[in-house]
C-alpha cells in the first residue's frame, strides 16, 4: 500500500515542481546567458550571495534531490506496475518483496546519484 | 439521432465514462517517459550544468533538440493523464471538478507549448540574443 501511495506522491511531486523547475531551466537557457547566469545564482550557487540566495541556493537542492528521489521512485514503481499489468507478482510474499525493493533501491539511485555529483564537484 | 448498435450505446459508460483509452494512453506515455526521462536525467548529470555554453551547445543539437521535443509531448501528456485521476479521486463536486479538470489542461498544454517554443528557439535562434529573451 504505502508504495502505491508514494507512486502518487512521487508523480504529482514530478508533474508540477519537476515540470515546472524544467520549463524554468528551458527558458532561461532560450533567454540567453544572463537569464542563464540567475537561474544558476538562484537554483545553485551564487558567487557573490546574499542572505536572499543563500536561502534559495539550499532550497534549490533539496529540491533538486528531492526531485531526483521521485524520479526514481516513480521510475521503479512505474515498472512494477507494468510488471503487475501482466497479471504477475501478485502472491503476497513477492508483492510485498518487490514493493519493499522498489522503496530501497529508490533511496539508493538517489544517494548514489548526488554522491556521484558532489564528488565531481569536489574533484573540480 | 439513432439508437446505435448494442456496442456503440455502451462504449465508454464504464467507471471513468471513456473506456480503456486513458489507461492505454498512460502506459504508451509511460513507455516514452522511461526512455526519454532517463536519457534526460543521464544526459543532466554528465552536463558541466552551471556553464551556460556547455548546456546550449547540447541543448541546440538538432538530436538533442528533437528528443526534448518529444520528451515534453511524452511528459507532459502522461502527467495530465495521472494528475486527472488524482483530481477525480480528490475534488468532489460537478462545477470544482470540472474547473480543477479546465485548470489542469490549461497547465499540461500550456506547458507543453512553452517547453517546446523554449526549445525551438534555442535550436533555432541566433547565439546573440538581444535584450528582451524569453
Amino acid at each position: 500500500m504505502a508504495v502505491s501511495i508514494l507512486h502518487r506522491a512521487s508523480g504529482d511531486g514530478l508533474a508540477i515542481v519537476g515540470a515546472l523547475m524544467f520549463l524554468w531551466w528551458l527558458g532561461a537557457i532560450a533567454a540567453g546567458p544572463d537569464a542563464y547566469a540567475a537561474f544558476v545564482a538562484c537554483v545553485w550557487h551564487d558567487p557573490e550571495a546574499g542572505t536572499f540566495h543563500q536561502i534559495t541556493n539550499i532550497l534549490g537542492k533539496v529540491v533538486l534531490i528531492g526531485l531526483t528521489w521521485a524520479f526514481f521512485q516513480h521510475l521503479f514503481s512505474g515498472l512494477r506496475h507494468f510488471v503487475l499489468d501482466t497479471g504477475a507478482g501478485y502472491e503476497l510474499k513477492t508483492n510485498k518483496l518487490w514493493s519493499l525493493l522498489v522503496i530501497l533501491g529508490a533511496v539508493f539511485a538517489t544517494a548514489a546519484t548526488w554522491l556521484y555529483l558532489f564528488a565531481e564537484a569536489l574533484n573540480g | 439521432m439513432g439508437n446505435g448498435t448494442r456496442l456503440g450505446r455502451v462504449r465508454g459508460l464504464g467507471s471513468a465514462q471513456h473506456g480503456s483509452q486513458h489507461w492505454l494512453q498512460q502506459r504508451l506515455t509511460a513507455l516514452g517517459n522511461i526512455l526519454l526521462v532517463t536519457w534526460f536525467v543521464v544526459s543532466l548529470i554528465r552536463l558541466p550544468l552551471t556553464s551556460y555554453a556547455d548546456v546550449h551547445r547540447w541543448a541546440s543539437n538538432p538530436t538533442a533538440a528533437l528528443a526534448l521535443i518529444l520528451l515534453v509531448v511524452s511528459v507532459f501528456w502522461h502527467l495530465r493523464l495521472g494528475l486527472q485521476v488524482l483530481i477525480e479521486d480528490y475534488v468532489h463536486g460537478e462545477a470544482t471538478r470540472l474547473l480543477a479538470l479546465v485548470l489542469l489542461n490549461f497547465y499540461a498544454i500550456g506547458g507543453a507549448a512553452y517547453g517546446i517554443f523554449a526549445i525551438v528557439r534555442i535550436a533555432l535562434a541566433p547565439v546573440a540574443l538581444g535584450p528582451g529573451g524569453m
